[in-house]
C-alpha cells in the first residue's frame, strides 16, 4: 500500500478514490479534517488520521456528522482550511448546519465537504442522490469521475471555498471513492496556518444602513449572487472536455463515472466519428453557456450520470434557453428510461442505452454461450447472503435476544437501526429486527411504541444499537424515553469499536481518530446519570445474557438498559492471532439427522464455521472459518459440540 | 518480459467475502501498475462483506484510464478461490476464450434462507466451471495452504499461481517490492506460498 504522504511530485502512484481525496487535501494545504465513518466514505478520514501527527493536521472522528460539520465550519471560520466527510446519509444528520452554512460566510479558511452517495445501496439502505440537496441549499459541487479527479477537484474546491466564503461540496459515488486508479501525485502543500477568528458571520450585516429583523432573505440574495459568479468561474474549467466529432448524430452529456462508462461504451461500439462525449465535472451550478454552445449542434442527446435525472434536467433547462429557430432537442436518458432511473450505473446499462438509441446490435458473446450462462444463473447458482462473522457477539446476543422473547410469549420484538447488527434483518440475526431506518432510530422508535400502553399495546419492545451508534444519536432518544417515561429495553450492543466501517475508535475505546489516548465516557456512566437501571452481560454467555433480557423486558413506566459487551471478533483476532479453542463435533454424539433437532446448529444456530456433512449425515465444525468462539457448544442438544485448549 | 496479450485486459478475481481477494487485486495491481500500467480496479461486494460474494474487477491499459468494472462478457482471465463464485463470474462476464483460474473447496453460504437451499452437487459445478472455460488451471488452494501452515495463504497460492500462467506481464521479482511492502515481516513465508502457486499452476 502506498502511503499518501510520498514527497515525490510526478510519481504515479494506485491510489483509492478516498485516498487520493485524502492526497489532494494535503497537497492543498489543508488544517483540520472531521467526519463521521461511513461506507464509502470512510477512508478519506482514516488514511488522514495515521498521518496526522506527522503532517501537523487536526483530525478528528466527530460524535455525528452534524458536530463534525460543525468542528470544521469553527476551523474555516478561523482561517484553517478544512475538509469534512460523511456518507449520503451524514449529511441528512448534517443538513441542518449545513444549511446555514451555505447562505453565510464560511471564513478565510475554506469549507470542503465530501459525500459519498452510494447507487444500489451496496453498503447502504436507501437510495439517495446528494446532488439534489446541493442544489437545493446553493452549495458548488464537483463530481469526479476517477481517483486522479477526486484529488484535483478536491484541491480545487478547498481553494474556491476560500477565495468565496462558501461551503462546497464533493460528490462520489462507491465506484469513484473504492476504486483504485492510477494517480499523478503533485507537490504537497504543508499548511502554515495561524487560526484567528475575525470573519463577521453574517456577510449582509454590513451592508444594512439600518436595523433589518429579517435579513435571511438577503443572505440568500447574496448566496445566489456568489453561485452566479461561480457559474461564470466553471464556464471555463478544465474538469470539462467534449471528445468527438464537430457535429455528432449524438452527443453525450456525462458526469462523474458516467463519464467512464459512456467513454468505453462508444469505444466498445466504434462510434467514435458518430457520437460525441461532453464531459462535465463542474456539475452545479451547470455551466450553461458552454452547454448551450454544444447541445445547439445536435438534436439528439444521451446523458449519463449516476442515480436521478439531475443533470438531465438542469440540461433540459438550459436548453429551454436556446434561440427559438434551434430545432427541438429529444433527450434521452432516465425520464425516457433508457437507462433506469433507480439501481447503479453499469457500463453495461450505458452500452445497452447507445446501442438502442443508434439502431446496433450488441452481442458480447455469440448466442450458445449466453444461453448457458443464464441458464447457470437461473439454477445452479444461488445468490449467497450476507452473515455475521464467525465468532461475532452479535449473533450470541440476538440468540439470547431470539430466546428471550420466545420464552416470554407475549409477541414481542426488536427495533433496530444502522451498523453490523442490523444483519438481524435477514436469517444471521434470525430475522430479529422488525423495524430499521437511521442511526438511533431504535430507541426513537422504541419510544414511541412504549408509550402506546393507553391505546391496550402490551407487547414487550427491545431497541438495539451498537456503541458507536449509542453516542451518534441514540441519547437523545434514550432522554426522550425517561423523561416521558416510555417502557422499553434498551440493548446496546458493544463490541467496542466501529467495526462495521472499519474499526474506528469511538467515545467508548479511549483512542481518538489519530490514535491518541482519551478519557473513556462509558455508555453504563450516561445511563445511570439519567436515572436508568443498566445491567451488563457477555453475550457468549447465553444462560445469563437470556435471563437478564427476560428480566429487564418488564420495567414499567421506565427505560431500562443492557449492555452486551464483548469485543468485536475482527479486532480480538487481529490482536491475539489465534483462536481461543479447537472447535469439534463428536461423531459419536451427533445424531445427525436422525437426531430431530432438524440441523439445529447447522440450519438455525446457522454460523458459517458450522457445516453439513451429506455423506455422514452429521454436522462439522469447517476449520478455515470457525473462530474458536465456541458459543455453538450451548446450542447443541446433545452436547455434541466440544472444545479443547487451542 | 511479456506484454499484454490485448488492451484493455480484463482480470476478474472473485471469492467469498472474508478470503481476502481485495487485497489480492489491490497487490496484483500494485505490481502493473508499477510496469506503467494504467491500473483500475473496482471492488463488488454483493449484499455483504463477511460470507456474500466478492469480486474485483482489475482493468490493465497501456492506453487509458478505464471504468471499475468490466463489461458483461468481457473477462479475459477469471480467477475464483471458491468454486460457485468462479462459476458465477464465468456466467456473468465469460466468454467462450476466457481462462480461468480456480480453487476447489466450497464455502456454503450461512442465508440462504436458512440454508434450505443446498449447496449445488460439487461435480456438476467444477463440470459447469470447464464447459464455460476456453482454457482452465484447478488449483486446491486451501489444501495446500494447510499443508504450508494456515489456510489464510489460499490467495496468495492462487496469485502464485496466476503468475505461473504466464498470463500476465508478472513475476516473483515484480511481486517482490509489493508484497515487502504490503505484508512486511511475512515476506519469506509468502514468497514460498507464490513458488507453490507456481509450481501448481505449471505442474
Amino acid at each position: 500500500m502506498v502511503k499518501i504522504d510520498v514527497d515525490e511530485p510526478g510519481k504515479k502512484v494506485l491510489l483509492l478514490g478516498n485516498e487520493a481525496i485524502a492526497r489532494g487535501a494535503i497537497e492543498v494545504g489543508v488544517g483540520v479534517v472531521t467526519g463521521y465513518p461511513g461506507t464509502p466514505a470512510s477512508e478519506i478520514i482514516d488514511t488522514l488520521a495515521s498521518l496526522a501527527k506527522k503532517l501537523g493536521i487536526y483530525v478528528e472522528l466527530g460524535v455525528n456528522e452534524k458536530v463534525a460539520v460543525e468542528v470544521a465550519a469553527g476551523a474555516s471560520f478561523a482561517g484553517i482550511p478544512s475538509l469534512t466527510v460523511m456518507k449520503y446519509n451524514g449529511l441528512n444528520v448534517a443538513s441542518d448546519t449545513v444549511a446555514l452554512l451555505s447562505p453565510g460566510n464560511t471564513g478565510k479558511g475554506g469549507l470542503v465537504m465530501v459525500v459519498a452517495d452510494d447507487p444500489g445501496g451496496i453498503s447502504s439502505d436507501n437510495e439517495q442522490d446528494t446532488r439534489n440537496i446541493a442544489k437545493m441549499l446553493d452549495i458548488p459541487l464537483l463530481e469526479p469521475s476517477d481517483p486522479q479527479e477526486a484529488k484535483e477537484m478536491t484541491k480545487l474546491l478547498l481553494e474556491l471555498s476560500a477565495e468565496m466564503g462558501c461551503i462546497c461540496q464533493l460528490r462520489t459515488v462507491t465506484r469513484v471513492a473504492h476504486a483504485r486508479g492510477t494517480v499523478t501525485l503533485g507537490e504537497l502543500k504543508p499548511g502554515q496556518h495561524i487560526a484567528h477568528f475575525d470573519e463577521a458571520y453574517n456577510p449582509a450585516m454590513p451592508t444594512l444602513t439600518k436595523y433589518n429583523p429579517n435579513p435571511a432573505s438577503l443572505m440568500h440574495l447574496i448566496s445566489l449572487d456568489r453561485l452566479k459568479t461561480i457559474r461564470e468561474k466553471f464556464e471555463s474549467s478544465e474538469f470539462n472536455r467534449y471528445i468527438g466529432p464537430d457535429k455528432p448524430d449524438l452527443l453525450i452529456v456525462a458526469c462523474g463515472i458516467g463519464w467512464v462508462y459512456a467513454h468505453e461504451a462508444v469505444r466498445l461500439l466504434k462510434l467514435g466519428d458518430r457520437v460525441g462525449i461532453l464531459k462535465i465535472g463542474t456539475v452545479w451550478p451547470l455551466p450553461e453557456k458552454l452547454v448551450r454552445s454544444y447541445l445547439s449542434r445536435v438534436n439528439k442527446v444521451l446523458v449519463v450520470e449516476e442515480m436521478d435525472p439531475f443533470l438531465e434536467r438542469n440540461l433540459m433547462e438550459a436548453a429551454s434557453d436556446l434561440p427559438a429557430d434551434v430545432p427541438r432537442i429529444l433527450f434521452y436518458g432516465k425520464r425516457s428510461g433508457h437507462i433506469e432511473p433507480y439501481g447503479e450505473l453499469k457500463p453495461d446499462k450505458v452500452i445497452k442505452a447507445l446501442s438502442d438509441i443508434m439502431n446496433l446490435s450488441y452481442q458480447p458473446r455469440d448466442e450458445a454461450y449466453a444461453k448457458k450462462a443464464a441458464d447457470l444463473l437461473n439454477t445452479l447458482v444461488f445468490e449467497r447472503g450476507g452473515a455475521f462473522c464467525p465468532g461475532c457477539p452479535h449473533r450470541a446476543s440476538f440468540w439470547a435476544i431470539k430466546n428471550a422473547l420466545r420464552m416470554d410469549g407475549r409477541d414481542g420484538f426488536v427495533t433496530g437501526d444502522i451498523g453490523c447488527y442490523q444483519q438481524a434483518l435477514m436469517g444471521t440475526g434470525f430475522y430479529q429486527l422488525r423495524t430499521c431506518q437511521s442511526m438511533g432510530s431504535a430507541a426513537g422508535v422504541a419510544s414511541g411504541l412504549g408509550k402506546l400502553g393507553r391505546f391496550g399495546f402490551n407487547q414487550p419492545v427491545i431497541a438495539v444499537c451498537g456503541d458507536a451508534t449509542f453516542y451518534h444519536s441514540t441519547i437523545p432518544a434514550l432522554i426522550n424515553g425517561v423523561y416521558n417515561k416510555s417502557n422499553f429495553t434498551l440493548v446496546v450492543l458493544d463490541n467496542n469499536t466501529t467495526a462495521m466501517t472499519g474499526f474506528q475508535p469511538n467515545p467508548g475505546t479511549g483512542k481518538t481518530a489519530a490514535g491518541e489516548q482519551a478519557q473513556v465516557i462509558t455508555i453504563e456512566t450516561i445511563c445511570k446519570a439519567l436515572g436508568v437501571e443498566v445491567e451488563i452481560c457477555d453475550p457468549f454467555d447465553l444462560e445469563k445474557s437470556t435471563a437478564t433480557l427476560m428480566k429487564q423486558m418488564d420495567g414499567g413506566n421506565l427505560p431500562r438498559v443492557v449492555i452486551m459487551r464483548r469485543e468485536c471478533e475482527l479486532v480480538r483476532n487481529r490482536r491475539e492471532k489465534k483462536k481461543p479453542y479447537q472447535i469439534y463435533v463428536d461423531p459419536v454424539k451427533c445424531a445427525g439427522a436422525d437426531c430431530g433437532c432438524n440441523r439445529y446448529c447447522y440450519s438455525v444456530f446457522n454460523c458459517p464455521g458450522l457445516i453439513w456433512n451429506d455423506r455422514a449425515g452429521k454436522a462439522e465444525i469447517d476449520e478455515a472459518i470457525c473462530s474458536g468462539c465456541g458459543v455453538c457448544l450451548d446450542v447443541c442438544p446433545h452436547d455434541a459440540i466440544c472444545r479443547r485448549e487451542a | 518480459m511479456q506484454t499484454l496479450s490485448k488492451d484493455p485486459f480484463n482480470l476478474l478475481i472473485t471469492g467469498v467475502g472474508g478470503q481476502g481477494n481485495v487485497r489480492m487485486a489491490e497487490i496484483i495491481g500494485d505490481a502493473l501498475q508499477q510496469q506503467g500500467y494504467l491500473i483500475t480496479i473496482g471492488d463488488t461486494l454483493g449484499g455483504a462483506q463477511r460470507g456474500g460474494s466478492v469480486a474485483s474487477h482489475i482493468r490493465i491499459s497501456r492506453e487509458t484510464q478505464y471504468g471499475p468494472y468490466i463489461p458483461e462478457g468481457h473477462a479475459d482471465i477469471i480467477l475464483g478461490m471458491e468454486p460457485l463464485e468462479t462459476l458465477r463470474m464465468l456466467a456473468k462476464y465469460g466468454r467462450p476464450d476466457v481462462k480461468t483460474i480456480t480453487g476447489i473447496r466450497p464455502i456454503s453460504s450461512v442465508d440462504i434462507f436458512g440454508r434450505r437451499a443446498n449447496y449445488p452437487d460439487l461435480e456438476t459445478v467444477m463440470a459447469k466451471i470447464r464447459e464455460m472455460s476456453g482454457q482452465i488451471w484447478i488449483i486446491d488452494a486451501v489444501e495446500e495452504a494447510f499443508k504450508l501452515g494456515n489456510p489464510v495463504y489460499a490467495n496468495m497460492i492462487l496469485v502464485g499461481a496466476l503468475i505461473g500462467t504466464c498470463l500476465l506481464p508478472l513475476n516473483l521479482k515484480s511481486l517482490e517490492p509489493v508484497i515487502r511492502e504490503t505484508l512486511g515481516k511475512e515476506f519469506a513465508i509468502n514468497k514460498k506460498v507464490l513458488g507453490k502457486g507456481i509450481e501448481l499452476a505449471q505442474k
